[in-house]
């Protein structure tokens, strides 16, 4: 009886791939809309939007060992809501899931949790600023400067990240647009963390340095229902410089494409609809599919011409809705580190 | 050749349809009462696995609190936050109109188990059922939830009476808002995860093997159950063996022959075998068939008793599971197998020319008395060793099988023994042959005189068990019961009322708080009570510090029942932990009879101080009239009916409770004794027609057909009442067991042993009279058998 229940309650409306990927297209009734010119409203706005439907705080992260060993760390949080707003105890219609991993060169570890709004278990604070699941955990004095810390049944990891640059805002100031017929989210970025810690791993714990990149965004209905996934690139040149983009995928096999291009001193330019593109140039099978795991990116304006490949093609994320996300090489006119999201894959 | 063998064995069942007869009957009725205890275990154990299923109960390890019977929600947020992958579950019972269902509530999003995706069609979103409220029953459970404000799915999975909902939604329904019952152990945990004790120092963890509480609580009764079907089963596999060892004793003629025309030994063995395979299968299979309806029948009560003695819900409906009807052919081989093991055995050995008269059965008996001797007092040795050594209780089940084997094996020594002096002292020629001539049959009757002796010894040992245990427990209810009126089942804040409105009216007040918990790890209650002389005047403790309630009114030690002191290992002076940190000494053990559940009382003003949040869930009241208590507080309060009870109406209910635990025994006990009673109408119908030729001399000296009818009366009735004088040392010794080993091992308590001489002797009477009723049946085809037939025994003389 459980399993069966329990199958059926986490398809959730989000398995319902009609509607996009993990239901990020299905209808937003009910819930707010993001809107143009926002106005953020900070540190309010580091903290949870429940009446929005759909919000994370996504940490990817390029790190190396002293022996100069590539690593890839993931840490989000997501937070979906059944209905808008909050609610007392249980009956709150927050759901928190989140997601760790941390990638080698050989190997790729996964781990996942599961949590009710409105009794503690999961939430989001934004002064002192402090993200948890469990025993999952981002937390600092201010987002500026945080640990992060996750733990899974093969891995453990406890990270130190030092902001060294400014929030960046993507698509018109935060507003980002997602599809020509007007889908959009609030989404900005900390993509300048310094980062310094240890990971736990199966052959034992390794000390490590490098940078990470923190996501945030929060929406209703972030896709079109045409939509059937995305690629996602944050890339991190050795020049300093930074680039965001991503193609969404229409399922008549066109794309919706957008880019932010940001300067080692933060200064960013946002790219519309068809300024870059991302074209896949090497599949792999991965977990029973194909997954492009080699893309060649450009951004014709920037003279940017790179081919990005995957530290590890084994990345994939083997969770309740599964993905692709890991750490990539950069090379070609650019030389650089950075990550990699692929989701829609079936 | 195979063909012709066939033939000859088919035509040795032809030409005696009763030998025939008795095998199935005797194989069959053995088989149905077997499988038929087998299913009614079969479906207890499928209902508790539906319910412990539910809860994951059976494949994750809980963590359950130390002591109590919740505790707070935050412990769980704790436990998450400190990295323990851990799914909350709160359970109660809710009171419907028609009796209470249990609710289980349960996190979907943290339940350990399948996560992953699959196919599911219903239309109850994941909103719908954590915030609104949807619950999960079988149809009968749905239709008696129909009030609730929440939706009812019906599921056919879920076990009985019980509703699975979410944890908050169940919270509410249960008044339990911000408390939970335990934790379920995800399989997989995180590394680095710190210990439980430091995290949770109130939860214990409990492993997923160890199976439910009400596994536990039950083993001891299915056991129970367990041991009378083989009873039953050894019953009646001693008719199979009797009829077995006749059936190839009279072959062995018909084996000569064949083997003479050159049938080969082994060919012979290896058809006589199938033969008996097939016949025993047959018999299987109808006993199952059999079996099925004895279990159908007694089902409700098993069922009735199960829920009233120890809360454990089990489907009244009765399904067709391999797992019985198989071990019921697989027993119904065995059984024919033990019994013709030693008969084939005996053929495979025989040389091919020995003589083909069938062997009298006593000349057979010579050298075997001696090794029955042997095994007989080798039995009974074990069976007082086992005693002595007071082990677990598989091992005082052995000792039963011990004792009743042995006492089986040694009647015919003893009934022989007596036969012989009543020889010696015989006066007269017919007396003389009288007791000859009865010493000469003992052998072809001892197999149905021993599963007499058994049937009976069983009934005597099981009946004087029930009757002690009936009296200590109407001993034991009035003590306990002694306020007038009790009130109870409603909400705490009109019991708050109630209680000072009766205080005003001069009345004493007990109220008795409760909760469910676990002390010294296993299942028990924990009562604060308001100690009062009522108290001090009624309860009788086993043992006791002679100012024990004075202590326990102090708050300076705990009082408790019998059970937990056995499990527990628990005396006076050993200190109990009772959860939130107090720790007090036993100042006293009381006899708690009927109740499966270790049980502790301690002052109230010690409850209050680790569970401030618990209200007395019942009171007693004493000094006022019962009626007019009923109806002012009804008038005052608007209580349900129901819930005020005088005294009389709770003995009586317990007793019903008491009754019904016994039904099914009673009808075990009943079944039994039948199935001895046919033994012996079998072996005395089959013996009648082997005994013409003995028969005829004694005639033809001059003694009519209706005196030797007359002699073969007494002779049954004889052998009949010396076999029920030995069942009643055989009995008594059984019911001692009962008392003082099983009794203790299986559910805690110690039983003074009565005894019930006019029930014995009623059962001796019943004993006489089946016998005689068994033995009137040959007798009468003695009297009727035409003078030409016993004439011709002389003709046919060799």
């Amino acid at each position: 009886m459980n399993a069966r229940l329990i199958a059926f309650l986490l398809l959730w409306p989000m398995a319902a791939l009609g509607q996009g990927f993990a239901g990020l297209g299905t209808d937003a009734t009910g819930f707010a809309i993001p809107a143009p010119d926002p106005v953020f409203d900070f540190p309010a706005d580091h903290g949870p939007h429940p009446d929005y439907r759909i919000e994370w705080w996504y940490v990817t992260a390029n790190l190396a060992g002293p022996d100069g060993t590539d690593y890839g760390v993931q840490w989000t949080l997501f937070r979906s809501a059944l209905a808008p707003g909050e609610g007392e105890g249980w009956t709150s219609p927050q759901v928190w899931f989140a997601h760790a991993a941390v990638t080698t060169p050989g190997a790729h570890h996964v781990a996942e949790r599961f949590a009710r709004g409105g009794i503690g278990q999961a939430g989001v604070t934004a002064q002192p600023f402090d993200a948890w699941i469990d025993d999952w955990q981002m937390t600092g004095e201010t987002l500026d400067k945080v640990t992060l810390t996750a733990s899974g049944t093969e891995f453990r990891y406890d990270l130190r990240l030092a902001a060294q640059g400014p929030l960046v805002f993507h698509g018109d100031r935060g507003f980002s647009a997602k599809s020509a017929e007007g889908q959009a989210s609030y989404y900005y970025s900390q993509p300048f963390y310094r980062v310094e810690g240890v990971l736990d791993l199966p052959d034992g714990p390794v000390p490590v340095t490098g940078e990470a990149w923190l996501d945030r965004e929060y929406s209703s209905q972030p896709l079109s229902s045409t939509q059937s996934g995305w690629d996602w690139f944050s890339l991190s040149f050795d020049t300093g410089d930074k680039l965001m983009g991503f193609r969404l995928r229409q399922t008549d096999g066109s794309a919706y494409t957008s880019a932010t291009w940001i300067g080692a001193d933060g200064a960013t330019q946002a790219y519309g609809d068809g300024a870059l593109i991302a074209e896949p140039l090497q599949d792999a099978e991965v977990a029973g599919r194909e997954i492009p795991v080699t893309w060649r990116v450009t951004l014709p304006d920037r003279d940017i011409d790179v081919t990005v490949e995957a530290l590890n093609p084994e990345a994939w994320m083997a969770v309740s809705i599964p993905y692709w996300e890991g750490p990539v090489r950069v090379g070609g006119s650019h030389a650089g580190r950075g990550y990699l999201e692929m989701t829609g894959y079936e | 050749m195979t063909r012709a063998v066939l033939q000859a064995l088919a035509a040795h069942w032809r030409r005696n349809p009763l030998q025939f007869f008795t095998f199935l009957a005797g194989l069959a009725l053995a088989t149905a009462l077997w499988s038929g205890v087998q299913a009614i275990n079969a479906e207890a154990r499928a209902s508790y696995d539906a319910a412990a299923a539910t809860l994951g109960e059976g494949r994750f390890d809980q963590l359950v609190p130390r002591a109590g019977d919740s505790f707070p929600q935050d412990t769980y947020v704790t436990l998450r936050r400190a990295g323990w992958q851990v799914s909350p579950v709160v359970e109660g019972s809710l009171r419907t109109d028609t009796g209470r269902v249990r609710i289980v509530g349960l996190d979907p999003l943290t339940t350990p188990g399948a996560l992953s995706p699959v196919g599911g069609a219903r239309d109850i979103d994941l909103n719908s059922f954590l915030t609104v409220g949807v619950l999960f029953a079988d149809a009968a459970t749905a239709d008696r939830l129909a009030g609730l404000p929440q939706e009812v799915v019906r599921d056919p999975s879920v076990a009985p009476d019980t509703a699975l909902t979410d944890v908050g939604v169940a919270q509410r329904l249960l008044d339990r808002q911000g408390r939970l019952s335990r934790l379920i152990v995800a399989p997989d945990q995180p590394l680095g995860l710190p210990p439980l004790d430091e995290v949770a120092p109130g939860l214990t963890r409990v492993a997923a093997q160890s199976g439910s509480d009400v596994g536990q609580l039950t083993g001891s009764f299915h056991l129970n159950l367990t041991a009378f079907g083989l009873l039953s089963f050894a019953v009646g596999i001693f008719i199979v063996h009797g009829t077995i060892g006749l059936v190839f004793e009279q072959r062995r003629g018909m084996v000569r022959t064949l083997r003479t025309l050159g049938v080969p030994l082994r060919r012979l063995i290896v058809l006589m075998t199938v033969e008996l395979l097939l016949l025993s299968l047959l018999a299987g299979g109808i006993g199952v068939v059999l079996g099925y309806f004895v279990a159908a029948l007694l089902l409700p009560d098993v069922a009735a008793t199960l829920e009233g003695l120890y809360g454990a819900q089990v489907s009244g409906g009765l399904q067709l599971r391999p797992v019985w009807w198989l071990s019921g052919l697989a027993i119904a081989v065995l059984g024919a197998g033990m019994a013709g093991a030693g008969s084939l055995w005996r053929i495979a050995r025989m040389p091919i020319l020995a003589s083909a008269r069938p062997r009298a059965w006593a000349m057979a008996a010579g050298r075997g008395r001696w090794l029955q001797g042997g095994a007989a007092v080798l039995l009974l040795a074990v069976a007082a060793g086992i005693a002595l050594a007071d082990a677990g209780l598989i091992a005082t089940f052995a000792l039963l099988g011990c004792l009743l084997i042995g006492g089986a094996l040694a009647l015919p020594l003893i009934l022989g023994a007596v036969l012989a002096l009543g020889q010696s002292r015989a006066k007269g020629v017919i007396g003389g042959w009288f007791w000859a001539d009865t010493r000469q049959q003992l052998p072809g009757l001892s197999l149905a005189l021993m599963a007499l002796l058994l049937a009976m010894a069983a009934n005597l040992g099981v009946s004087t068990m029930v009757s002690s245990f009936r009296l200590t427990f109407i001993d034991f209810l009035d003590q306990r019961l002694f306020a007038d009126t009790y009130v109870r089942g409603i909400d705490s804040e009109r019991m708050a009322g109630i209680q000072a409105f009766l205080q005003e009216r001069g009345a004493t007040v007990l109220p008795l708080l409760r909760v469910d918990s676990r002390l010294a790890g296993v299942p028990a209650e924990l009562m604060g009570a308001r100690i009062g002389p009522a108290y001090e005047d009624n309860w009788v403790f086993v043992d006791a510090r002679p100012d024990a309630w004075a202590q326990v009114a102090a708050g300076e030690a705990v009082i408790v029942n019998e059970q937990l002191a056995r499990r527990a290992g628990l005396w006076l002076d050993d200190r109990l932990d009772l959860g939130g940190g107090l720790r007090l000494p036993v100042a006293g053990v009381y006899g708690d009879y009927g109740n499966p559940l270790g049980q502790a009382v301690i002052s109230e003003a010690r409850f209050a101080g680790v569970f401030p949040d618990e209200t007395p869930r019942q009171f007693g009241v004493l000094g006022l009239d019962p009626e007019d208590l009923r109806s002012v507080l009804g008038d005052a309060f608007d209580l349900p009916p129901g819930s005020v009870v005088d005294q009389s109406s709770v003995k009586a209910f317990s007793l019903a409770v008491f009754e019904r635990t016994f039904t099914v025994t009673a009808a075990l006990n009943v079944l039994t004794l039948a199935v001895a009673g046919f033994a012996i109408l079998m072996s005395l119908l089959t013996l009648s027609a082997i005994r013409l030729p003995q028969l005829a001399p004694v005639w033809a000296m001059g003694l009519t057909r209706g005196t030797l009818a007359r002699v073969e009366l007494i002779r049954a009735l004889v052998l009949a009442a010396l076999t029920a004088l030995l069942a009643l040392p055989l009995g008594l010794a059984l019911a001692w067991v009962l008392l003082a080993m099983v009794n203790v091992q299986a559910f805690g308590w110690r039983l003074p042993m009565y005894l019930f001489p006019l029930d014995y002797a009623r059962l001796g009477l019943l004993t006489l009279l089946a016998a005689a009723l068994a033995a009137l049946w040959p007798a009468l085809r003695m009297a009727r058998t035409p003078v030409s037939q016993l004439l011709r025994v002389f003709a046919n003389e060799r």
